[in-house]
């Protein structure tokens, strides 16, 4: 493994556990097939040649993710801590509701907090572990074949040393009644740690399923999840993804999300991002058949020193799909929002509609956003429109609700509730969104 | 119940009221008219307490308190009530909600307990008959997609809801078509009690026809230049607004 580090220039030490990380994986894990072993040595190879993306780096230029790894964690920080022991976990699970409940702490998939309703012939639920060995032709068919590690560093490192997550199979004609919820919960009590789920969901034609992945802390020291989530959604399918981050303030996330939808198929994803240190997320959304219908939400809604960058990429590469994305921030105290959407319209995707909108409020002077909409379009015959909005609270609109008697402060409270309902709203799992109203509601009563 | 004496605002550098002087006690309709640009719409703004005007002279007291101490929300919770010449749309907000916690509020004020669920629908039906205003515009987000009319009745509907001390309407009439501007002035007039007051503020008369004034009042260039009973809004429809301007000019030269 030296010759690997001595080759590479201005190598951070992270990058270089990372690299050690994974080599040593790659040389003592020979339990899993064949196929998968070589996904793994695939993307072993891309990340020597990525590196973890550095300042100069276009696609991460607001969210230095490496120089914040590199400062917090030290080599031996990055595995996932023990956790056997963790506390306070079920109050995060989401209760008055039948659902799939699926708990994973540090990484590890845990039996305790887990429970599934479902019955089978409706939805395959088990560990991705399990199902490198019980359901290989699935694997094969469709493990790391929509995640691309060819230009995403950290997709590149979770492929290449990611052990366990989510494995789900929805069968032909299954409408799954009940949500399936994911929880990945870092637990720092012990140390500081690391880990890198890796989701496989493939949804059958004809058939539906809500699902929710949710991200929560545990402890006051330093905690990473580096995750990424495959998500087929074959002819008919429909799909409501869930993204929710209630992470803690010393807390990083990178995630990649990639769905690749087929013929007539629905996706909507809803990303929530309410707390956490420094949050990257990519939706990488890819419409390779005609008459498909996508539509991508997302609340950024920050205080304190809060970073959170929402990269999406919507690819439509065949005719006649339509896409819709709306991703709106309130950005309070020192807190950072990033957002960048890619909309690429190939020419065979004629008659295309894709429509994109972020819309942002600063509370405070010290509060910022980037934002960054691109629209690629090689097609002649098609329907795109992108805008982004930056601004306070609406004066008129102050005004007009203090004239009917509600202080500033309700008054505010209001409107921002108001601003945020439009993609809360998209959430159909009840108890989910109340819960996110009430946290939000309960932030604006402190912090307005 | 509402003293001006001398009330003089500027927005940024310009003066636009230059001395103002009212009184207007229960149970009287007032209505403020004159030419475009007069200061008609700022006096409203001001009375309402709209921070883009500052105060620079005057004072105005409202049930014998200070007005110009209290933030609006104060003022609507006393009692003053400010009908948009321009209703704000605000997506995302409904009426009912937003009435529902504003109403409240304006109880808690008073002393009185929260409106329950049941009592609060059971007023909103008799309020809304006032105004002919439908229940699916009430579940829509405030104003949002609403046409002119829809937002003017909208206006009154909240002011039937919140039962206003001194209601102030900015140009309530402006836009409206004649059935629009009876139903809204009807919706004005069974409000009408001998407790409170109302400020109608208009450029033209054909609204006093239906909301009969006890006094008018003629503003022009910040001041209030000619005052008398609604014959004065009838000689104004009829020579207009200039013999009122030439009036004025030759006196302050």
């Amino acid at each position: 493994m030296s010759q690997i580090i001595i080759s590479k220039q201005h190598q951070t030490a992270i990058e270089e556990a990372f690299l050690q990380q994974a080599d040593l994986f790659q040389k003592t894990s020979h339990s899993t097939s064949p196929y998968v072993q070589k996904v793994r040595r695939e993307a072993f190879a891309n990340l020597e040649k990525l590196g973890l993306p550095g300042n100069k780096n276009e696609e991460y230029k607001y969210t230095r993710i490496t120089r914040a790894l590199n400062k917090h964690f030290a080599p031996e920080n990055i595995k996932p801590a023990y956790a056997e022991n963790a506390i306070g976990i079920s109050q995060l699970i989401l209760s008055g509701i039948e659902a799939n409940i699926l708990v994973f702490v540090n990484g590890k998939f845990s039996q305790q907090h887990s429970n599934m309703v479902s019955p089978p012939q409706e939805i395959i639920i088990s560990t991705l572990s399990e199902a490198f060995e019980s359901h290989t032709n699935l694997i094969e068919r469709y493990y790391g074949k929509y995640a691309d590690s060819k230009t995403d560093a950290f997709t590149a490192l979770n492929t290449a040393v990611a052990e366990d997550g989510i494995f789900i199979y929805v069968p032909q004609g299954k409408v799954v009644s009940a949500p399936v919820l994911i929880y990945f919960i870092t637990d720092t009590t012990e140390e500081k740690t690391v880990s890198q789920p890796r989701n496989l969901y493939i949804i059958e034609e004809n058939s539906q399923v809500d699902l929710v992945e949710s991200f929560h802390t545990v402890g006051e020291q330093e905690g990473y999840h580096n995750i990424v989530s495959e998500i087929v959604v074959n002819k008919q399918a429909v799909v409501n993804y869930h993204k929710i981050e209630i992470e803690g303030k010393d807390t990083y996330h990178t995630g990649n999300t990639h769905v690749v939808q087929t013929a007539e198929s629905l996706f909507n994803a809803v990303t929530v991002s309410v707390s956490g240190g420094m949050i990257r997320n990519n939706l990488n959304l890819v419409i390779d058949a005609e008459n498909c219908e996508s539509h991508m939400y997302g609340l950024y809604m920050l205080d304190q020193e809060t970073l959170v960058d929402n990269h999406t990429m919507v690819d439509h590469r065949k005719a006649n799909s339509f896409s819709n994305e709306l991703y709106k921030g309130i950005m309070d105290d020192k807190s950072k929002g990033v957002f960048n959407g890619k909309v690429y319209v190939r020419p065979d995707a004629q008659k295309t509609n894709a429509f994109q909108s972020n819309k942002n409020i600063l509370l405070t002077d010290d509060a910022s956003i980037d934002t960054k909409p691109q629209l690629e379009i090689w097609a002649d015959d098609v329907k795109c429109s992108h805008g982004a909005t930056t601004g306070q609270i609406d004066a008129e609109q102050l005004f007009y609700l203090q004239t009917r008697g509600l202080d500033k402060r309700q008054a505010t409270a209001l409107l921002l509730k108001a601003f945020a309902s439009d993609v809360l709203q998209n959430i159909r799992i009840q108890p989910l969104r109340e819960v996110l109203e009430k946290i939000i509601s309960q932030r604006l009563q402190k912090d307005l | 119940m509402l003293t001006i004496e001398n009330l003089h605002a500027k927005v940024e550098s310009k003066d636009i009221l230059k001395g103002i002087n009212l009184n207007v006690k229960p149970g009287e309709v007032h209505a403020i008219m004159g030419p475009n640009g007069s200061g008609k719409s700022t006096l409203a703004s001001v009375l309402a307490g709209r921070e883009d005007f500052e105060v620079t002279e005057g004072s105005v007291e409202y049930l014998g308190n200070d007005l110009l101490d209290m933030n609006p929300a104060e003022r609507a919770r006393e009692g003053i009530f400010l009908a948009f010449q321009y209703p704000v749309e605000i997506p995302g907000v409904s009426t009912t909600n937003f009435l529902k916690t504003a109403l409240n509020q304006i109880r808690k004020h008073q002393g009185l307990d929260p409106l329950d669920a049941v009592s609060f629908l059971k007023q909103m039906k008799e309020k809304m008959q006032l105004v002919e205003i439908d229940q699916s515009l009430l579940s829509r987000a405030l104003n949002e997609g609403f046409s002119g009319g829809e937002k003017k009745r909208n206006e009154i509907f909240q002011m039937a809801m919140l039962e206003p001390k001194l209601a102030i309407l900015d140009e309530t009439d402006s836009g409206l078509d004649i059935d629009a501007l009876r139903i809204v002035a009807n919706g004005v007039n069974k409000l009408r009690t001998s407790e409170n007051a109302t400020i109608v503020v208009t450029h033209y008369q054909r609204l006093l026809d239906y909301i009969v004034p006890d006094y008018v009042h003629v503003l022009y260039d910040g001041r209030i230049v000619k005052s008398g009973t609604k014959e004065l809004a009838l000689e104004l429809e009829e020579k207009g607004y200039d013999w009122i301007k030439e009036t004025a000019n030759a006196a302050t030269i």
